[in-house]
Order: structure tokens, then sequence, then C-alpha cells
């Protein structure tokens, strides 16, 4: 089974969410996929077992076989390649940010003058905090494929455990890429005009998605605005979270709620029934 | 003119709330809305908008089901995942029924069964589609067309406190990066018809495509950050960023005295690495009531903290 934590913006808490989650409940595994920023294991200061490199595809021209036709820098959609033809002589030209890994200059190559080369965009770390394992995904700075980093950490979960999806804030490709294929989605929320927006579209995704999804409000205060938003669309609220200095305390030196305040671990124990129940 | 852009790493340090100060702070400037993903400015300045136009980002591609022989060649060669081969189980159903029917017919069946399995219905996810036309260039038929991906709408509006450009993409769309560089160019245009002082960018959180697209050519980042590990680590991560694209920073410290510790060890770091933290501001229940009242705090009250803030932008701008 695999629940997703998401939230339209960062800073809501869904770390502190996922990390607690997955520390109530047994046989499960955490995998950070907010690869620009991942901090799960800021909490968890797991053991590292294994490093991965995420490459994606670029193409690797044959300067003996190409004729410097530049069909393709005509198929590229993306603008990645550009031909110079000067006299007899020239050159291709990748701009590797630019290159999406499609493969079609490499396919389509009349001289099959190219073949695939790798290019490192990110690193997968795997490692363990005492029964939970832990994956994360990490994109390199000033890399943009994101989406190709989440899709190679949840690659690695395994498929016997509970699996806890820390998703990236927002809703494009990143956090389509983490929420697919999970079975649910808390979506994590503030009680604030921002907070009801942003979760507004963070629902809309899961139901684009096909989702099930419930809602945990933090830093509960006047809760009326999320609350109405939720008996609208009827989405479970599952569990409101105070503003509590000790919370805020805790989490800025990175000790998971679940540790600070182990009453806590019930309480999410019973959030994973419910979730249960529901799918 | 200079453009300042404002981001933290991380989300929900207080961005927007200082982008809002710096709004209702500095006269003639034009407010830009980078944060395509999740919009919030527009919450504090309630703009009125002027012009709605469509930014179409990309292409996705569409299968013919007349065309298509159910080859599957567009499927083999897409990288992403984007094209999903439908079985259709019903004709298997049928094709029992006929084998009952007509029992003396048996190898007849089997073969006509397993032309039947192979029938199904080839389509484009469109979640999934990058757009990167190669499938239409393998489609024997050519029933594969790429029609532009409207991907969101971006707005003109006047607020009280100046323009202001600001977007909305759609769910799951990509671009993101091409949408802000084009509010950016919007921005700098208008700000140049108007003769506008300043730009000021409230950016998006990470630091992927957006905030890289929210990045090039500004006069100046200020990253926004809170006293916690994470707020920290990602703050680390996008001065890291504007290095790499050689822009000057400062940092504000946000709620620096919910951990007055890891404030000084953020402090350390940063000047370390050769940066200003040019301000501190206090944790402050007028802050959060200011946001729950969708104001910009500069305007919401008259206090000491007020006064601290304009300072701070007085060193900023």
């Amino acid at each position: 089974m695999v629940i997703s934590v998401a939230s339209g913006k960062g800073g809501t808490g869904k770390t502190t969410v996922a990390v607690s989650l997955a520390l109530s409940i047994e046989n499960s595994q955490i995998i950070d996929c907010d690869v620009e920023e991942p901090n799960v294991h800021l909490f968890l200061n797991p053991e590292i077992k294994q490093e991965i490199e995420v490459t994606s595809v670029v193409p690797e021209v044959d300067k003996e076989k190409c004729n410097l036709c530049g069909y393709c820098s005509k198929v590229c959609a993306y603008n990645a390649l550009s031909v110079i033809k000067l006299d007899s002589s020239g050159d291709v030209i990748l701009f590797p940010h630019l290159c999406h890994g499609c493969e079609g200059c490499i396919l389509l190559c009349p001289e099959k003058a190219m073949k695939p080369a790798h290019r490192g965009i990110g690193m997968i770390k795997i490692g363990s905090f005492d029964s939970l394992e832990f994956i994360e995904g990490r994109l390199n700075i000033s890399e943009v494929l994101a989406p190709k980093v989440i899709e190679k950490a949840k690659a690695y979960a395994k498929k016997d455990k509970i699996t806890i999806v820390d998703a990236p804030p927002g809703t494009s490709c990143p956090a389509v890429a983490a929420i697919k294929d999970s079975d649910f989605c808390i979506l994590v929320t503030e009680p604030t005009p921002f907070g009801l927006h942003d979760l507004e579209l963070a629902y809309e995704v899961t139901q684009a998605l096909k989702i099930k999804s419930g809602v945990i409000i933090n830093k509960s205060g006047d809760d009326w605005l999320i609350e109405g938003f939720c008996r609208k669309n009827k989405i479970p609220v599952f569990l409101k979270i105070p503003f509590h200095r000790k919370i805020a305390e805790a989490y800025s030196k990175g000790i998971p709620l679940v540790k600070a305040m182990p009453e806590y671990k019930e309480i999410f124990q019973k959030i994973y029934k419910e979730i249960r129940e529901i799918i | 003119m200079k453009q300042i852009l404002i981001i933290s790493g991380k989300g929900g340090t207080g961005k927007t709330f200082f982008t809002g100060c710096l709004a209702t702070a500095l006269n003639n400037k034009v407010l830009v809305d980078c944060d395509v993903d999740a919009a919030n400015l527009h919450l504090l300045l309630h703009p009125e908008i002027k012009e709605t136009h469509d930014f179409t980002g990309g292409k996705i591609a569409s299968i013919d089901e007349a065309k298509c022989i159910q080859c599957g060649a567009c499927k083999e060669v897409c990288k992403f995942n984007a094209i999903n081969e439908i079985f259709q189980s019903f004709q298997i159903e049928t094709l029992k029924h006929s084998r009952s029917v007509i029992p003396s017919l048996p190898i007849l069946c089997h073969s006509e069964r397993q032309r039947r399995i192979s029938s199904s219905v080839f389509q484009v996810d469109e979640l999934s589609c990058e757009g990167c036309t190669i499938c239409s260039y393998v489609c024997p038929e050519e029933a594969i067309t790429l029609n532009d991906r409207i991907s969101g709408q971006y707005f003109i509006s006047e607020t009280r406190y100046g323009t202001l450009i600001h977007a909305r993409l759609g769910i799951a769309q990509e671009n993101s990066g091409k949408l802000v560089t084009k509010l950016r160019e919007l921005a700098k245009e208008t700000a140049q018809e108007k003769g506008c002082e300043y730009v000021v960018i409230d950016g998006p959180p990470g630091v992927g495509c957006p905030v890289m697209a929210s990045m090039t050519g500004v006069d100046l980042v200020v990253a926004v950050t809170e006293p916690t590990l994470s707020g920290m680590h990602d703050l680390m991560r996008v001065i890291e960023l504007s290095k790499h694209f050689n822009i000057p920073v400062k940092v504000v410290i946000n709620k620096h005295d919910l951990n007055t510790e890891m404030s000084s060890q953020i402090v350390k770091a940063v000047e370390s690495s050769g940066i200003e933290v040019c301000g501190k501001i206090p944790f402050s229940e007028d802050i959060l009531a200011s946001v729950k009242a969708g104001k910009p705090f500069l305007e919401f009250t008259k206090n000491s903290l007020t006064k601290e803030i304009e300072e701070l932008i007085g060193k900023i701008t």
C-alpha cells in the first residue's frame, strides 16, 4: 500500500506528517520525493547503505558517421541540439540541460551516427533508521528533470512494505510524479486563506489522478475555512495539530513529532487504520 | 530599474508575507508572482484582473483511432510511458460465445481469438506526455498529431500597490519555467513602459526550473528563511544556486526567535560563505493575523515591528 503526503505548498507540515506516520506503523518505508529540497533525512538521520546515481540519456555523436545534415536538431522538440555547418566542417552542439532524454535524435538519425550516453542528474540514497526503510531522491543543483529522479526513487520501493511518500509542493509535474500510483493521499494544510487556496489546488490534483484523499490541519486554530471546504467535498479530516511551541521547537531541531510527543503515535496508527478502511 | 527576487528554498517561510511588505513599502514598481504552481500573492493584494491570456507551453500528442492500426510502435519508442495500451477484453468474451455456437470451427476460432486479443486501443496519457513528438515520426499511418497544449493562464492586473503580473498553471502541467519567463518578460516591459524603479518578484519554492527561470537576470536575490534544520538546509541549496548564476544574495531570517540557537547557526553559515544577513524578524501573532485577514502586514498594523521591517527593506533597496 502506498500513502502519499502532499500539500499545495511547502511549509505546511508534509514532512512532519510523513515522518511521524512512517514511524508509527510497522513494516513501513518512507520515500522522500521532494527531490529539490529533501528534508526527511534531517529528522531520521538514517544510516545510508547505498547510493545510486540517477542518469538521463543524452546523445553522443560519432563524428565519423555524422554528415551534419541537421535532422537531429529538427526533430528535437526541446531545442537541445544545434548543428553548425561551415563549408566542409562543422559540429553538433548539445545543450544537456535542455535535453529531456526522449532519444528521438538517436532513433531517427539517418546516418545512425548517435548513441546513448548518460549524464548524472541526481542521486538516490537508500538506508534505514531502526526498522524503518529510507529512500531519498535528490536532484543535483541546476538540474530540472525532477520527475525522473522521483520515478527512480519510487522504483526502489519494496513492494511488501507500507510505503509513505513525502511529495514535493505544488501541482506541476514533480508533485504529480510523486503522488501518481498512490492508494491514498493525505493533504496537509493550514487554516489560512493561503492554506485553503493551496488545498483546493492539491485536492484538484488528487481528483485528476483519481486518488482518494483526507486532510490533516496543521497549526490548527480557526479551522472553519478548511472544514467548510472538506465538508462540501466530503473529504475526511483526520487530525488537527494545534500550533504548539513545543512542536515548533522540536521541528526546528529536527526531532520528529512522534518522538517529541509520543502520544501522537497512537493517533497516527488510528489514522492509518481509517485510511485502510477507506481504500 | 532594479529587479528583486524573493525566494526561500523551503515553502512557508514567509516569502509572500515579505513580498507583501515590499509591495507596501516601495513606490513605483511592478509586482510579479512567479510561484505559478500555487500563486498566493493575489490573496494579499486583491488584484482587479485587466487582461487574461492563455499560456500554451509545449505540445501534446493525440492518436487518431480511425487511422491507428494498433502496431504499438509509438508505445515502444515513448520514453515517458505516456502511451497506454488498453486491451478490449470484452471482445474475447464475445468470441467464447461464438465458439460455443460454432463448435465446428475451432481452428478458425483460435486464430480469430488471437487476433482479437491483440486488438487494443492506444491512448495518450496527457499527464505523462512531454510533447517530444517522436511517436509522430515513427507512426507508419500518420495517425499521431501534436497539438498545442494550453497549460495555464496568465493575468495582468491592477492593485492598489501597482501592476501585478500573475498566473495559474493547470494541474500537472510542466513548462512552469517557460511560464515564469513569460511573466518576467511582461513585467519588465510593463516596468519600462511605466518608468518603474523596481520589479519585485515573489519566487517559487525549491531549486528547480521555475526557480532558475525566476532568477536569471535579477539584480538581487533575497532569501527568506526560518530557523529550522530544514530551513537552513534548503537555504544553503538556494545560495548555491544563486552563486551558480552569479547573483548577489541577502538573507532574512523570519521567526528568528523560535530557535535562537539555530538562528545564530544560520548567521554563521551564511556569513562564512560571504553573504550578509540583513535582517531578523521575530515570530509574531500579528503577522499571522495579517495573513489570515488577507492584508499586507505593513498596512494591517503599525507598531515597532512594522518600523523594524521598514528599516530592513531600506537595507535591501
